[in-house]
């Protein structure tokens, strides 16, 4: 180091040259080696397994509905390798299964954790493709992220099975040829109970809204408005409520004075528990009177899990569900009865939808004899299926989505036990909730995709 | 906190093996300046991408020999260089990075969109807007300094968190995220005749995904290091650890240090930006919650945990906690199980009821305890550790080696 050289001398720029060189030959080596057994198409099971992905928020506002999916998936699983006492396997009509695993292959399965955020689920989506090598992702407790890890699959060319996802994007205008829905949406909840709320609370009412501002929240509203301004009721106002607030009263404040006599709270999770609570104890709205009616509130899209949450405040409030254990029909007891030996509780709907949807995909692989990705797709789109609790559903081949009845249901007032919280007060029929798919836009994309290559 | 700065403070000095008349050379001979490396410094950046582009080979026992977790490890990387750069160096606190991250995806995502689905000109406005970002946020921001400056930025970039998910919903796309969509016009992919590709983004023709991806972001992170390394080294980064050791005599003795301060704080928008582009190129999405503040806390996390103001540490901290989150998060029962396999029944049982809090949905709980040991006993983070070894492993073998470590960063 005694001479400090400024220039580049003719020995240093052979050195750097060299590792230059080398530093940009090596990718080529490992992309070579990386793909050379591409199979003609991703994740081709070669062994005696078969890898599903499981990807669930177990952190975050929705962590008990991630672990209630989880729980209804390592079900779904043992039922598809035999074990257990076989659950819907035997109700599914018409049913490819034969309960020794899929194509013969043992069932095993990789899970991760959402987060609820986009980023940290497509993460765990990309590890469960590209390190445990899953040839099915299902899952996801939010929109958001199943609109995300959707097109990520899409992009791969793996099959996602969407979980609890209610916004009208997820078959709409997101919607991608390799995902598919089980659950229903907002645009069907509006179908469904806007009916309901004119035979219980008459033809003239006039409603307020609080809307969680973002597009699941706008899309509620939305088709909550539709139906209900179609029976002739009037929108008073619909205002805004950040994610998370936590406190909501600042905009509970001025409803009662707005001359709204509904309030419609279009949150889900942790903010429609408290806002259903504060609008409940905190400013009693149940017992008002307005415009000389009952003041009543109306939660759209309702799960045990919020209602458990909310406590009394959730008595005779109207909202829909995707399903209900407590429904009269054989696989739902079926399902009821083995979800409960195995966990000490009733199943939930979003477990219930998980449970159906791994199910569903293992039938359509036995269906099209294999696992590549365009023949599996083939055979869900346009399968019209009964015995999985909801009665005779189709999945809609145009925009993947599920068709089947859908439930009213109404906080019981004298509930017996912790899981009785909910009745059904109607089953709106599936024609009822059916809607034209091209509504909503989007495309589904291709089915032949250069797999992995995301 | 006296500790790291007592070392950083050593650090310009010790580090550069140059005269310390080439440090404080005037401003205008920067440029020799910035050229000029020692054999040290050269020895560090080869090893240092050695180690990086060889990833997939020794990663991958532990399970992190994937793509994905590696692109992570780079971007990552990039993102906690830059705020080491302002946090490490000049030593103040901003609690708002993640929106720079944000603000680069976006802007990647909308050159997807708009221009060409070239990664490069995706990456060149993610720095621009990251810089600009920072340029605005850190203007206000910088007239406070400790907590207040911390709080400002936290401020701002929740802020921004709201603005993408919900106001700016047009921009953004909201919670849903923004997405690249066969439809979208690429005025320059059209122009050029570019066939329309699958969205994917590609540099000349090279789909930038999955290993292709990863080298790409592992050679954009050698080329931070390598900055990072020039920046501590010039008289700019000297300024820094001057304004981190002691603000007012800095002021006393005539300088000005917000311009420094300012501008250590657009460097690391610009490497924020930049990492949040590439986050964009790997994945072409771009989402809100990149912006949340616990995203800013992370790589407060990552540093802190690697080491802050050194060189390598918090590239180490990053990779670090990404491999916590991905991989310990995904362990269950049924992997537990088989990692104890060669134990005997009742001893396994045991073992998995012992480590099962620590890993699926316990990881964050690994992340707090690990944080705190290192915290507590290696208050310099990771590298202080490496550095108490290499220490200890050199006194034990008698006379003291002359070589610096190169792994040592901060030595």
């Amino acid at each position: 180091m005694a001479i400090d050289t400024t220039a580049w001398s003719r020995r240093r720029i052979l050195k750097t040259g060299a590792a230059l060189g080398t530093g940009l030959a090596v990718p080529h080596v490992f992309v070579r080696n990386a793909w050379s057994q591409n199979n003609q198409f991703c994740n081709n099971p070669t062994g005696g397994n078969v890898v599903l992905g499981f990807n669930v928020p177990q952190s975050g506002p929705y962590a008990d509905e991630g672990a209630d999916e989880l729980r209804a998936f390592k079900l779904a699983v043992q039922h598809l390798n035999g074990e257990g006492d076989g659950g819907l396997m035997k109700t599914l009509k018409p049913s490819s299964l034969k309960g020794n695993g899929v194509l013969g292959k043992k069932v095993t399965f990789v899970t991760g954790d959402t987060q609820t955020k986009s980023d940290a689920a497509r993460a765990s989506a990309k590890r469960m493709i590209e390190a445990d090598k899953a040839i099915m992702i299902s899952g996801g407790s939010s929109s958001g992220v199943a609109v995300a890890v959707q097109s990520l699959c899409q992009d791969m060319g793996v099959i996602f099975m969407a979980g609890l996802t209610h916004s009208n994007d997820t078959t709409g205008k997101d919607k991608r040829r390799y995902g598919f829905r089980h659950f229903f949406n907002a645009y069907m909840s509006g179908q469904a109970l806007g009916p309901v709320l004119g035979e219980e609370y008459g033809k003239d009412r006039k409603a307020y809204h609080l809307t969680a501002d973002y597009t699941w929240g706008w899309t509620q509203e939305e088709s909550i408005k539709n139906a209900t301004e179609a029976l002739g009721w009037q929108t008073v106002q619909a205002v805004r409520t950040p994610l998370g607030a936590g406190d909501f009263s600042q905009y509970l404040t001025p409803v009662l004075n707005s001359g709204a006599d509904v309030l419609i709270l279009n949150h889900y999770g942790g903010d429609m528990v408290n806002s259903l609570r504060q609008a409940v104890t905190q400013f009693d709205m149940k017992s008002k009177q307005v415009n000389g009616k009952d003041f009543q509130i109306v939660v759209p899209l309702f799960s045990e899990l919020m209602a458990q949450g909310a406590g009394d405040a959730v008595k005779g409030i109207l909202g829909t569900a995707n399903w209900d254990w407590k429904l009269d029909n054989e696989a739902s007891k079926v399902l009821a009865k083995s979800f409960g030996e195995a966990y000490g509780s009733p199943p939930s709907q979003a477990a219930q939808t998980c449970y159906v949807q791994t199910l569903l995909y293992a039938n359509a692989v036995e269906t099209a004899g294999t696992f590549y990705p365009p023949e599996v797709i083939k055979a869900l789109e346009g399968f019209e299926f009964d015995g999985m609790g909801n009665g005779p559903t189709l999945y809609r081949a145009e925009d993947h989505q599920c068709f089947k009845d859908c439930l009213v249901v109404r906080g019981k007032e004298n509930p017996t036990n912790q899981f009785d919280l909910m009745e059904i007060v109607k089953v709106v029929p599936r024609d009822q909730v059916t809607y034209d798919p091209s509504i909503f836009g989007g495309e589904l994309g291709p089915a032949d995709v250069k797999g992995c290559a995301a | 906190m006296s500790q790291s700065v007592m070392t950083s403070q050593e650090n310009p000095g010790e580090g550069m093996g140059e005269s310390p008349a080439e440090s404080h050379a005037p401003r205008g001979d920067g440029m020799r300046g910035f050229l000029a490396s020692s054999r040290s410094d050269w020895l560090l950046v080869a090893v240092f991408a050695a180690a990086i582009l060889t990833m997939p080979i020794w990663l991958a026992p532990i399970g992190a020999g994937y793509p994905d977790i590696l692109q992570k490890f780079a971007i990552f990387g990039i993102f906690a260089l830059g705020f080491n750069i302002l946090f490490g160096f000049s030593g103040y606190l901003s609690f708002g990075h993640a929106a720079f991250l944000g603000a680069g995806s976006y802007a990647a995502v909308w050159m997807f969109k708009l221009l060409s689905m070239n990664a490069l000109i995706a990456l060149a406005f993610a720095i621009v807007v990251g810089g600009v970002f920072a340029l605005l946020i850190g203007f206000v921001s910088l007239r406070r300094s400790g907590i207040y400056f911390s709080i400002l930025t936290l401020a701002f970039a929740q802020m921004s968190y709201n603005l993408a998910y919900s106001v700016l919903t047009p921009i953004t796309n909201g919670e849903t995220g923004l997405q690249v969509t066969i439809s979208d016009p690429r005025v320059l992919d059209a122009m050029f005749g570019g066939v329309a590709r699958r969205g994917v983004p590609e540099l000349f023709g090279m789909e930038l995904q999955g290993w292709p991806g990863f080298y790409f972001s592992a050679v954009l992170l050698i080329l931070a290091f390598f900055l990072t390394l020039r920046i501590r080294n010039s008289t700019f980064g000297l300024m820094l650890f001057a304004i981190k050791s002691n603000q007012n005599r800095m002021n006393y003795t005539g300088f000005a240090t917000r311009p420094y301060l300012l501008a250590a704080f657009v460097i690391s928008g610009m490497y924020a930006g930049l990492a949040g582009g590439l986050l964009a190129v790997t994945d072409p999405l771009a989402g809100a919650d990149r912006m949340q503040w616990t995203a800013s806390g992370e790589v407060v996390l990552m540093t802190i945990l690697g080491g802050v103001g050194t060189l390598l540490g918090p590239v180490i901290g990053a990779a670090v906690m990404k491999y916590l989150e991905q991989i310990f998060s995904s362990f269950n029962e049924g992997v537990l199980h088989r990692t104890f396999d060669f134990l005997p029944t009742g001893l396994q049982d045991f073992m998995v009821a012992i480590t099962s809090p620590f890993v699926g949905e316990g990881w964050q709980l690994t992340l707090g305890l690990l944080f705190m040991i290192v915290v507590i006993f290696l208050p310099g983070g990771i590298m202080e550790g490496v550095r108490r070894i290499a220490s200890r492993f050199r006194s034990g073998r008698g006379g003291a080696s002359p070589t610096p470590a190169p792994a040592g960063g901060g030595h």
